[in-house]
């Protein structure tokens, strides 16, 4: 018999004592208190690093938008893109949270054969009777909610305080979409109003019916349509909230002074920084790892299924989106190039499709709706421009229709991932259309409809009212000049060192030019 | 006496006409950074699925102060170092000159266009 040194029994037997801690702490959830709170502690974690991936999305998207636009518009689209952080987490933190959540831990009563049901994230622990409170609700259906506003009362929960700052880089990430579409024409004064309707009232609202335990999400328990509109990191929520108020963004404030011709046809603008752009996509799709996999809000057990599964449908579906726009423009497009403008809006229209169904699909399907994104990104990009709607950098293409496709998708592709089972507080896991639920497509047109009419809707009368007030379109002479200068005060680039009076050498120092000229070897 | 060629030429093309020009002892030119269009008339470009006209192409303008007899020499070079055989090569323009000064020594005409190692003494030499 050979004999086996004792150090070399330590590794094994590590490992079995970790995975015996592991598959513990997996199915002895909720009894033992340690194993609660490392639960809790994973969880929580897991949701924070996600937020801080999806903050560095704002990155991605001021690259994006300022390499896709004019020279001289730079300072101002950067500042846009800055500023909508900064006044939208405000907004979000005064009512925007508050309206979204403040009744996702509300229990709804029994209705038919479901169970009463709160939608609060279990994942996060025991929140008590926190975040409870509707401000409007008309029986199973919660309109808005109405309690946390300013956080007040919630400050000593982690898990709350956590899941705040995840919401709000979500919602940060809606509200800096329009600017986007509303580039190089949109006055700063229009632009800070803007940020606070989304942050505060539009996004919330919407939101929480989907994600708050609204009523789109109770529309499975409350009306028998599938596990209700069903959303896991918001290709509707977030990205077709943000993309339909671009468009009724675009449609007001028109196009930007010489997009078109009198007899119809369309002038390019190109952007000034391909490279800006690029990397833009890239860190977007950086950032799309913590928004589509951090979704789970766990990851222990189920929770860790739902979040691989989310992260390399993400990375496939993004590729794929890249791929078919690269292609189409390759093969059908004008150009016959494989147009680097476009398959960027392509690898984002993927990952925009995708972020719905990214933990309820398999990868073949993940793929499948990449490469469909891919296309419905140029057919829509040359749609606009036929109807005469500008949108400089593709915020319509990508994220509104590419967000119906993903709330679609998901509702056709779902394939019953157990992972999901008892998701809206419907038993049995997600199916889609393929795989047996026709009622579950039905919820996801509901949520899209909804979104369009009411993200759209009212921020087209929003904006309406502000253009009225001459808050909304820049001036033409300052529109032309580019609005860096005249809104901003500065140049986005300072092309040359411009020689100041009082700059140059004068007569008093002939000594300092000949040493010059010595230096130089003359 | 005096002439200016003024060449227009491609940016790419910049690096070695310029190499020729000293090669053959040019040792002074002034370069410009310029946008224009010959006979065809600019390129056709896209973005984001539109094409659009770029007529005027940025191009590199060679400036080169030289007495009368180093013209045609100068010519023959840049045209060689420049020439792809497409369109949008370029073009060479030829001026007459009133006077050179040179700013240090006061010189002036043929005088202050005389360097050491310049096109005239390797000619003589």
């Amino acid at each position: 018999m050979t004999h086996i040194p004792s150090h070399r029994l330590l590794v094994p037997g590590l490992v079995l004592v970790l995975m015996l801690v592991l598959t513990g702490t997996a199915s002895a959830q909720g009894h033992d208190p340690g194993t609660i709170e490392l639960t809790t502690a994973i969880n929580i974690l897991w949701m924070l690093l996600a937020g801080f991936l999806v903050f560095f999305m704002q990155a991605g998207f001021a690259l994006v938008e300022t390499g896709f636009t004019r020279t001289k518009n730079v300072a101002h689209t950067m500042m846009m893109n800055l500023m909508v952080f900064c006044i939208g987490a405000l907004g979000y933190w005064v009512v925007g949270f508050g309206l979204q959540f403040g009744g996702v831990n509300f229990t709804f009563p029994e209705v038919g054969t479901a169970t009463a049901w709160s939608f609060a994230p279990t994942t996060l622990g025991d929140w008590g009777n926190q975040l409870s409170h509707w401000l409007i609700r008309i029986g199973q259906f919660g309109i808005a909610g109405g309690s946390g506003f300013m956080l007040e009362g919630l400050s000593p929960v982690s898990a709350i305080l956590a899941f705040f700052l995840f919401q709000l880089v979500f919602m940060d990430t809606a509200a800096t979409i329009p600017t986007g579409a509303m580039a190089e024409r949109l006055k700063f004064s229009g632009f800070c109003l803007m940020g606070l309707w989304v942050a505060m009232f539009i996004y919330p609202i919407i939101g929480g019916w989907v994600w708050g335990g609204g009523w789109l999400a109770n529309l499975g328990r409350a009306a028998g349509l599938g596990h209700g509109a069903v959303d896991f990191a918001g290709s509707g929520v977030v990205h077709m909230i943000g993309g339909s108020i671009g468009l009724a963004g675009a449609i007001v404030l028109g196009p930007r002074i010489g997009r078109f011709n009198r007899d119809g046809s369309a002038n390019a603008m190109p952007g000034h920084n391909l490279p800006m752009g690029v990397l833009g996509t890239l860190i977007l799709f950086f950032g799309w790892f913590g928004f589509n996999p951090g979704s789970s809000l766990s990851f222990v057990g189920s929770g860790r299924d739902l979040a691989v599964t989310a992260a390399v449908n993400t990375l496939l579906a993004g590729a794929a989106g890249g791929v078919s726009a690269m292609l189409a423009m390759w093969l059908f497009g004008p150009g016959r190039r494989p147009d680097p403008g476009l398959s960027v809006n392509g690898v984002l229209a993927g990952l925009v499709a995708v972020t719905a169904p990214c933990a309820f699909i398999n990868s073949q399907a993940a793929v499948l709706i990449g490469l469909v994104a891919g296309i419905i990104v140029c057919l829509a990009t040359f749609a606009l421009e036929r109807w005469h709607i500008d949108d400089p950098v593709g915020a319509v293409p990508v994220h509104l229709f590419n967000g119906a496709w993903g709330l679609l998708a998901l509702g056709i592709f779902a394939s019953g991932n157990p992972a999901t089972d008892g998701w809206n507080g419907i038993s049995g896991p997600v199916t889609g259309l393929l795989y047996g639920d026709s009622g579950q497509l039905l919820a996801q047109l509901i949520d899209i409809g909804a979104i369009l009419i009411t993200a759209g809707g009212l921020s087209y009368v929003v904006f309406r009212v502000l253009n009225a007030l001459h808050l909304l379109r820049s001036e033409p002479a300052a529109e032309l000049q580019g609005l860096d200068v005249p809104e901003m005060g500065m140049p986005g680039y300072s092309t040359a060192d411009v020689r100041m009076p009082g700059g140059r050498l004068t007569q008093q120092v002939p000594a300092i030019s000949t040493s010059i000229a010595v230096r130089v070897g003359k | 006496m005096t002439k200016k060629i003024e060449a227009i030429v491609r940016e790419e093309s910049l690096d070695a006409v310029k190499d020729a020009l000293r090669a053959i002892g040019i040792v002074g030119m002034n370069v410009f950074e310029v946008r224009g269009h010959g006979r065809q008339g600019g390129v056709e470009l896209a973005w984001r699925g539109t094409t659009y006209h770029m007529d005027l192409v940025p191009k590199m303008q060679i400036n080169i102060v030289l007495s009368d007899h180093n013209v045609e020499r100068t010519i023959e070079t840049i045209r060689q170092a420049a020439s792809t055989g497409k369109e949008g090569d370029g073009i060479i323009f030829v001026y007459p000159v009133d006077d050179v000064i040179r700013i240090r020594t006061g010189e002036r005409g043929h005088q202050a266009l005389m360097y050491p190692d310049d096109i005239d003494t390797r000619r003589s030499g």
